[in-house]
């Protein structure tokens, strides 16, 4: 996997324990929402970022009013057919006012990154070698103009020219 | 019609780059098969049992000449010499090499035309009512609603990978001649006390698992149009079933949530979307209206001397004017259907030749528009009646004359077997093998309206269970079979045809089908009760009987 941000890779300062392992005590931490859930009042004691991954098919249910929390929302994508999370992305800026990083992670194509950018995604942690090479070599072209709108309503979209 | 502005043209450009460096990619083997295969789809390009299918979208079925032109320059230079015209209003071509696909749709888009979103599981290309603008019976043209709709679904970011493909239809008056309810979501433009809404449905679909569209809206105000798609197709993305591409439709989410449910969840979603975000601007709808706006039609006499003179002479005119000429809502003009079935052609194909005469004729006698129809066929919306002996003349010298209009050998077929990689059977061989049977032009009129519909696999392209006679070929044990389904409608009657019983042989379904038809010439009440009327007040019994009766118990 690659992390593509604001129109370069980078390296993740984000850590995702396994279910069984400890949290860390300080630094970044991604955790799905089941755990956060579960560990909700211990992490209240953490001064570091934190972060909640959302697997397809989840929703926001009993986190709702934690989103100002999140410095990150990951949304993964095991399948890049799988579009369910376009719509969480919408809803997370659009009707919950989520203004911390919201990232795609997992099997992206090439001609996904426009959409994940309209929906409001702003970084790509990218599994299919094949995208990789072509935001590497900055050869993705896409349409840039659109008829409708959505969470974001900008033409230019980092990593596509 | 509408007219590309600088916008779209851009639009359409820029996706057209977008696949020549695809295409590029995968020519130079930088991108697997595999990896192609997403971002090909995306772009309309099959690959079917003998070559690539390229399938053009052709918005609401509505052509002008200089499409149609290029349509049949992209049929000689790329194909072989023919396109094939599809119950969703588009064409396709099925003979076309990847190499050409780029130059192809450059070619389209001089023309303002693309490939977007022909296939793969997004938003396909809205269809309508192919005598939009000129039926008698129509309350609101849908065009405009449709380019609307057009605008609102294309690449849209949110509703590109939904869990199967979704088909949307609209209709602008009661009678139904798109099959609204048989689509993904299926809207009745209507006008009540002068305000525009719209009867909005969702969940139809054929395919294994058939289902009438279930009615959400009767009249959602006009402005709200884009706010309640996006509230279906939000709910729809998100609930719908993805762990199996035959339970993904909406119509199964429909069913498995239940109609009261489902309604409500898009209720909800509604009244949370900020609906002030989607209303369309009254100034860009006005723009689109006006697009829409009827032609100079002169002002003229209901009844055509020349017309009827030339009738009363010519029996080939009259037989061709009694089935192909539907009545105008302006006086002293007509709706033409020029039949893409000749008997013992595959349904739906037109030559290059044949391409280019239907655009001379359209620019000459129908004020610049033809329509593909989701029967296979074409239309000249808006003729004189004065006009129809000369058109009827030439179009005799094209092989278009065909005056079966409605009758039945007017057949709609899948590609089936002979093209299609997910067919079981042959569709085509069949259609054309019942066409040669009823090739009797007096023996088809007696026997009136009557819609044969031919499917070769399950997933139901040719619409089977909508028509009069549904046939659906199956594979039973390397065999071809088919079999008989009764009683269906796709009009605003709307029915599931039933199976009548066990399939035919490829060698035995025209002696079935003639079987059908004779028993209800033997059971109507008159030459004026139609096979469905028939069929709906006798059940399937005497059919059955009638195909059955032969066999030992």
């Amino acid at each position: 996997m690659a992390l593509y941000r604001n129109g370069a890779f980078e390296t993740d300062a984000w850590s995702y324990p396994a279910d069984d392992a400890p949290i860390p005590g300080s630094g970044p931490v991604a955790l799905p929402r089941t755990r956060y859930i579960s560990e909700r009042d211990a992490l209240m004691q953490r001064a570091d970022p934190l972060a909640l991954v959302l697997r397809p098919g989840e929703d926001l249910a009993g986190v709702e009013g934690d989103l100002a929390r999140f410095a990150m929302i990951v949304l993964d994508i095991p399948k890049y057919s799988d579009g369910r999370l376009y719509s969480i992305a919408r809803l997370l800026r659009e009707r919950w006012a989520f203004a911390g990083e919201l990232r795609a992670r997992g099997d992206i194509l090439r001609d996904q990154i426009a959409f994940l950018h309209r929906v409001g995604v702003d970084s790509y942690e990218i599994a299919h070698e094949g995208t990789i090479a072509a935001l590497q070599s900055g050869a993705i072209a896409a349409v840039r103009r659109h008829y409708q709108r959505a969470a974001r309503n900008d033409d230019s979209i980092p990593g596509v020219r | 019609m509408y007219r590309y502005d600088e916008f779209d043209r851009g639009f359409v450009a820029e996706r057209a780059a977008e696949f020549r460096d695809q295409v590029r990619r995968r020519l130079s083997g930088e991108l697997s098969e595999d990896q192609f295969r997403p971002l090909r789809l995306m772009n309309g390009l099959y690959l079917q049992l003998h070559a690539y299918m390229l399938r053009v979208a052709v918005p609401y079925g509505v052509l002008s000449p200089r499409q149609l032109r290029k349509l049949a320059h992209i049929a000689r230079k790329y194909d072989r010499g023919y396109g094939h015209f599809t119950t969703r209003q588009n064409i396709q071509y099925n003979w076309i090499q990847l190499k050409d696909a780029p130059d192809i749709l450059a070619d389209l888009a001089q023309v303002d035309m693309h490939a977007i979103q022909t296939s793969g599981n997004c938003i396909r290309n809205v269809t309508s009512d192919h005598f939009a603008g000129a039926a008698p019976d129509e309350i609101v043209d849908p065009r405009a609603y449709g380019e609307i709709l057009r605008q609102w679904s294309s690449l849209h970011p949110e509703f590109s990978f939904l869990p199967r493909k979704f088909k949307i239809a609209i209709i602008g008056g009661p009678h139904d001649r798109a099959a609204m309810r048989a689509h993904d979501i299926g809207i009745e433009v209507k006008r009540e006390k002068g305000v525009i809404g719209f009867a909005v449905y969702a969940g139809g679909g054929l395919g294994r698992t058939p289902m009438p569209a279930r009615k959400l809206r009767d009249f959602l105000p006009e402005e709200d149009l884009i706010a309640y798609c996006e509230a279906i197709l939000r709910v729809y993305n998100l609930e719908g079933r993805r762990d199996n591409k035959y339970k993904a439709r909406i119509k199964i989410l429909v069913h498995e949530t239940g109609e009261a449910e489902f309604r409500q969840l898009v209720e909800d979603e509604f009244a949370a979307i900020d609906k002030s975000l989607y209303r369309i601007d009254p100034a860009h709808a006005a723009r689109i209206v006006a697009q829409f706006a009827p032609p100079p039609f002169a002002v003229l006499p209901a009844r055509s001397a020349i017309f009827e003179s030339a009738r009363a002479r010519d029996a080939a005119l009259a037989a061709f004017a009694a089935r192909n000429v539907a009545p105008h809502r302006q006086p002293g003009y007509g709706i033409l259907t020029i039949s893409l079935k000749p008997v013992g052609a595959p349904p739906g194909d037109a030559t290059a030749g044949q391409i280019e005469a239907i655009a001379d004729l359209t620019e000459t006698y129908s004020f610049g528009e033809a329509r593909v129809s989701h029967e296979q066929n074409i239309v000249l919306p808006h003729v004189r009646l004065d006009d129809i002996p000369e058109i009827f003349a030439t179009l005799q010298a094209h092989d278009l004359a065909t005056p079966n209009a409605g009758l039945v050998t007017d057949i709609i077929a899948c590609p089936g077997l002979d093209y299609c990689a997910l067919a079981n059977a042959r569709s085509i061989p069949v259609a054309q093998n019942i066409a040669r049977r009823f090739a009797d032009l007096d023996r088809q009129r007696a026997i009136g309206d009557l819609k044969i519909k031919i499917s070769g696999c399950i997933n139901a392209c040719g619409h089977h269970h909508v028509g009069h006679i549904g046939i659906l070929g199956v594979d039973r044990k390397g065999e071809e079979f088919y079999q008989i389904t009764l009683g269906g409608s796709g009009d605003e009657n709307f029915a599931i045809g039933e199976i009548v019983g066990r399939g035919f042989a490829a060698g035995e379904i025209t002696d079935a089908v003639e079987t059908i038809v004779e028993a209800y010439l033997r059971l109507r009440e008159s030459a004026d009760e139609t096979f469905l009327s028939a069929y709906r007040r006798l059940g399937a019994t005497p059919f059955k009987e009638a195909l059955y009766a032969t066999e030992p118990a």
